[in-house]
């Protein structure tokens, strides 16, 4: 377990270290000077520029350039934001709160109601609710984010006026406003991005799950559970379901980019302030060392995700546990 | 009947593979033809007494914010869509193949070097990668778009077509044509590009679902296919504003999108199941 | 003798791929009796494994169990039980064992807790009962250290021990048949004679029925009390394992016995019997096995019932009516 631990902890660091080389290499090959958009706004001088190139180390050759930047990230330091104008991680932390708040909701309903959904589907196999459950997945799955979102919040929040549809809290609350108030505040405006990002990726998670059941449940041990008169609710849960977990768990690995991409489009239907709207808002300014930060930092938790989902494989799963 | 032709046919035999097909037949029939028939959108503004109109016997589908009829410009837009979709997967399902045949068959340090680069590039989200390149481009001609969204999403077809490929290495029949001295070109393209030939269909048709909803959403973020040229996402971004006003703006094109990658994924689920029935 | 279990007339149904529904099994009788053994025998998709399936209603779906079936243990009716009542009566009414041992264990549970969990299915005993009682069954099966076996996972025991286990399932709410689906068929031959011999013992010890259901006539002799040869859905012969042995007559069963290998008695030729099972989609009409009879004749076009051939030995084939019969 410790040696297998060791490999798969060194395999995933080789993947981070391709990572940043690529993001260095597609950054900085890219054409375009990352400083002429600052110049729309208004006019700089040449020697402003040179300062500006000076500070952001563009006028170092590549290789200075990518070792200053291995540095860095080295030290936790992904530079400055240029639009913004304060360092990347300073941004990050203070964005990373809210789009926790955002995927971690979606991942909970994900891996409560996706997964129960795809059992039932898996146990009414054929069957009508099993029909219908998967073409509402299936038509979730093919609706674009952003277009729901718009839609929910045009519907729910314009014309019904149930709940707010942009931002993460109301700038009207009183400020001497109680935690409960605020904390009811946050929920009511979580409600429409969550729901968005959930309905457009449950279906993977129902499919996944209904496959992965059906697969365990023509298995012979299951023929055994119910032949020693194991009551139809465990044989689903205990005995099939607890099989069936496993390639859903591979699931979260794979699912985490889907869930990083959507809330860049949900966060910037919604204004939420997360991280999706600031990686978003960072293209049109060419702020790329905020870019790089967001995109460094998504691919960091694509690749812890995929090595936790290994981990919880190995303690759930006895046979690879022992072997 | 060569195997692709026996997917395509199973396919059609399963409902769910017909109906996505039909679709999308119906789809890309009114694309090629659909924006002869109709009065080009270009040509129709009017933001004073044209803008914002509901549907009605005028403009099926309504108007939009600049007096544009909406229906020439789904129609348009499916042309644009299904066009970027259908070179980008094209392109990036050739790649992915050539990369996972070469990697599988050579083996070796060239097999290790490449992996790495995909499990790299597979760890970074694809909208991201998107997004670092489409920063620095100045202006967005579509070509390049396209070439974008074609170059950053062959990895996963590649690692795919690698593992088919060890796979079938291992085949009896593959071994006796080493064994009998064939060439290496030749086994590649006369035995091993064959048998992927079925997962790599499935990975094209799913990914096509898959490319329209990436374009869209770049496009909806104003970085995808550039205005004038109407697309499904760009009219959703056009909409958005005006959405309480002229709310239709914004649902007909999206329920474009969503009856094109519906019909696509569902065509691409009833081939999956014909490569590998167990899954259905 | 009390009668523990009675088949009559069982058809079980399947669609096939083009919708319609064919029966894999159609119209299988039989009885047993309390501690008799009853062998049935017959090549793979004869129908013998739907119709252990369909003893304890586990017929998987779509298939179906036609009306018109009848099974009974002793005085309850399987097919009108419904629920909670269809639950208690599996396993302990009739336990099962299966083919393969591997498979049929839940992976990610000790043996302890399989054999316990069908103990606590149908006995209000607490756990720390439960777990005393599988160590008893351990014992019973022939377990050696089946104190430290209980907290094993069935990936870490051999295959015969793993059916030793399934047999401990299957005894572990005391059922007075116990049904054996190919117990040996996936073990090595030196282990297959251990797990029959604990059977043999078992049904002793414990005076229970044994439905054995088996494609190798080499392990019914000496051990079953009756044959039933099954072909194509349909019992073909059924006759006390001694009479079987020394008469067969359906032309089938003579096929089956020419083709195994005996090692008493002159040296003679394997024969095959020509041709291969049909599919249950493509039964002839007639006698089903007609196409593939030696012995066919006019008669066989009709669908024979089972005929008398000797004192409990019947067969399902029109010779037995003609006077030149074997």
């Amino acid at each position: 377990m410790g040696r297998w631990l060791a490999h798969r902890l060194a395999q995933a660091a080789i993947t981070f270290a391709v990572v940043v080389v690529l993001l260095f290499v597609l950054m900085r090959l890219a054409p375009g000077e990352p400083l002429s958009r600052l110049q729309d706004g208004r006019q700089m001088s040449p020697e402003e520029i040179a300062w500006l190139r000076a500070v952001y180390q563009l006028d170092q050759p590549i290789g200075t350039q990518f070792v200053a930047f291995l540095r860095g990230v080295g030290r936790g330091d992904l530079g400055s934001s240029i639009a913004y104008g304060v360092p990347v991680t300073t941004l990050i932390r203070s964005r990373l709160p809210a789009t926790l708040l955002l995927g971690g909701s979606v991942i909970l309903l994900n891996f409560t109601v996706g997964l129960w959904l795809g059992v039932r589907q898996a146990v009414r196999r054929g069957g009508v609710e099993d029909r219908w459950l998967g073409a509402l997945s299936l038509a979730g799955y093919a609706t674009p984010s952003f277009w729901l979102g718009l839609v929910l919040a045009w519907a729910v929040g314009v014309e019904l006026r149930w709940l707010p549809t942009g931002g993460m809290s109301s700038p009207l609350l009183p400020a001497d406003a109680g935690p409960v108030t605020r904390m009811l505040d946050v929920a009511a405006h979580l409600v429409l991005p969550a729901l968005t990002l959930s309905i457009v990726t449950i279906a993977g998670t129902m499919r996944y799950q209904r496959s992965a059941m059906l697969e365990v449940l023509r298995l012979p041990y299951i023929v055994t559970a119910r032949a020693k008169g194991v009551p139809e609710e465990a044989v689903t849960w205990r005995h099939a379901w607890r099989n069936a977990l496993f390639p859903v768990v591979t699931l979260f690995g794979l699912w985490l980019p889907v869930l990083v991409t959507g809330s860049v489009f949900v966060e910037a239907v919604f204004a939420w302030p997360g991280l999706g709207s600031l990686a978003a808002g960072a293209v049109g300014g060419r702020d790329y060392p905020l870019l790089m930060g967001t995109s460094l930092l998504a691919a960091g938790l694509v690749i812890a995700a995929n090595v936790l989902t290994d981990i919880a494989y190995s303690v759930l799963d006895p046979r690879v546990r022992y072997s | 009947m060569s195997p692709s032709g026996a997917l395509l046919r199973a396919a059609w035999g399963d409902p769910r593979g017909r109906a996505g097909a039909l679709v999308l037949a119906a789809i890309a029939a009114v694309a090629v033809v659909g924006p002869a028939l109709l009065p080009d959108p270009a040509l129709q503004f009017d933001p004073v007494n044209g803008a914002n109109l509901p549907p009605g016997p005028a403009h099926w589908l309504g108007t939009d914010a600049l007096g544009r009829d909406l229906l020439s410009r789904v129609v348009s837009g499916a042309r644009v869509s299904l066009a970027v979709a259908v070179i980008a997967v094209a392109l990036s399902v050739s790649v992915g193949a050539a990369v996972g045949l070469v990697s599988g068959y050579l083996g070796g340090a060239a097999d290790a070097a490449l992996m790495r680069l995909v499990d790299g590039a597979l760890a970074i989200p694809r909208l991201f990668l998107l997004l670092l390149v489409l920063a620095a481009a100045e202006r967005l001609a579509l070509p390049v778009l396209i070439l974008l969204i074609g170059t950053t999403g062959w990895f996963a077809t590649a690692r795919l077509v690698r593992g088919e490929v060890l796979r079938l290495r291992e085949e009896t029949y593959v071994r006796a044509a080493e064994a009998l001295g064939a060439a290496r070109r030749r086994v590649i393209f006369r035995h091993l590009l064959p048998n992927t030939l079925g997962p790599l269909l499935v990975a094209a048709t799913l990914g096509v679902g898959d490319v329209i909803l990436l374009e869209a959403g770049l496009s909806f973020l104003g970085l995808g296919v550039q205005p004038p040229t109407p697309s499904w996402g760009g009219m959703i971004l056009d909409a958005k504003p005006v959405l309480v006003q002229a709310p239709w703006a914004g649902i007909f094109p999206g329920l474009a999108i969503v009856a094109t990658v519906l019909a696509a994924n569902l065509f691409g689920d009833a081939l999956r199941d014909a490569v590998d029935p167990r899954s259905a | 003798m009390s009668r523990v279990l009675e088949v009559e007339n069982l058809r079980v149904s399947f669609p096939s791929a083009g919708g319609e529904r064919f029966l894999a099994v159609d119209g299988v009788s039989f009885t047993l009796d309390r501690g008799e053994t009853l062998a049935l025998v017959g090549e793979s998709g004869c129908g013998k494994s739907v119709t252990s399936l369909a003893l304890l209603r586990l017929v998987p779906s779509p298939g179906r169990i036609e009306s018109g079936s009848a099974i009974r243990l002793g005085e309850t009716d399987v097919l009108a039980l419904q629920g909670e009542a269809l639950r208690r009566i599996r396993g302990r009414r009739v336990g099962m064992i299966f083919q393969d041992p591997m498979t049929s264990l839940n992976p990610v549970f000790t043996v302890g807790d399989q054999i316990a969990e069908g103990v606590r299915a149908h006995f209000p005993v607490s756990r720390r009962e439960a777990r005393e009682r599988s160590l008893r069954l351990l014992q019973e099966v022939g377990i050696p250290d089946p104190a430290a076996r209980l907290d094993a996972y069935p990936h870490q025991l051999s295959g015969g021990m793993r059916q030793r286990v399934m047999i401990a399932i299957a005894l572990s709410a005391e059922p007075e048949i116990l049904v054996a689906d190919e117990p040996t068929t996936a073990l090595d031959v030196t282990v297959q004679a251990q797990i029959l011999e604990v059977l043999d013992r078992l049904r002793a010890s414990r005076g229970m029925a044994v439905l054995l259901i088996t494609h190798d006539l080499g392990i019914v002799a000496g051990r079953a009390d009756r044959v039933a040869v099954m072909y194509a859905g349909q019992i073909v012969e059924e006759a006390p394992t001694a009479s079987l042995f020394a008469r067969p007559s359906h032309p089938y069963t003579q096929g089956l016995f020419a083709s195994v290998p005996r090692i008493t008695g002159p040296v003679r030729r394997l024969t095959p019997i020509s041709g291969s099972v049909p599919a249950p989609t493509a039964w002839p009409s007639g006698c089903r096995f007609r196409p593939r009879c030696p012995q066919a004749f006019a008669r066989s076009e009709v669908m024979p019932p089972l005929l008398p051939v000797g004192p409990g030995h019947r067969m399902r084939c029109w010779l037995a009516e003609e006077p030149t019969a074997p």
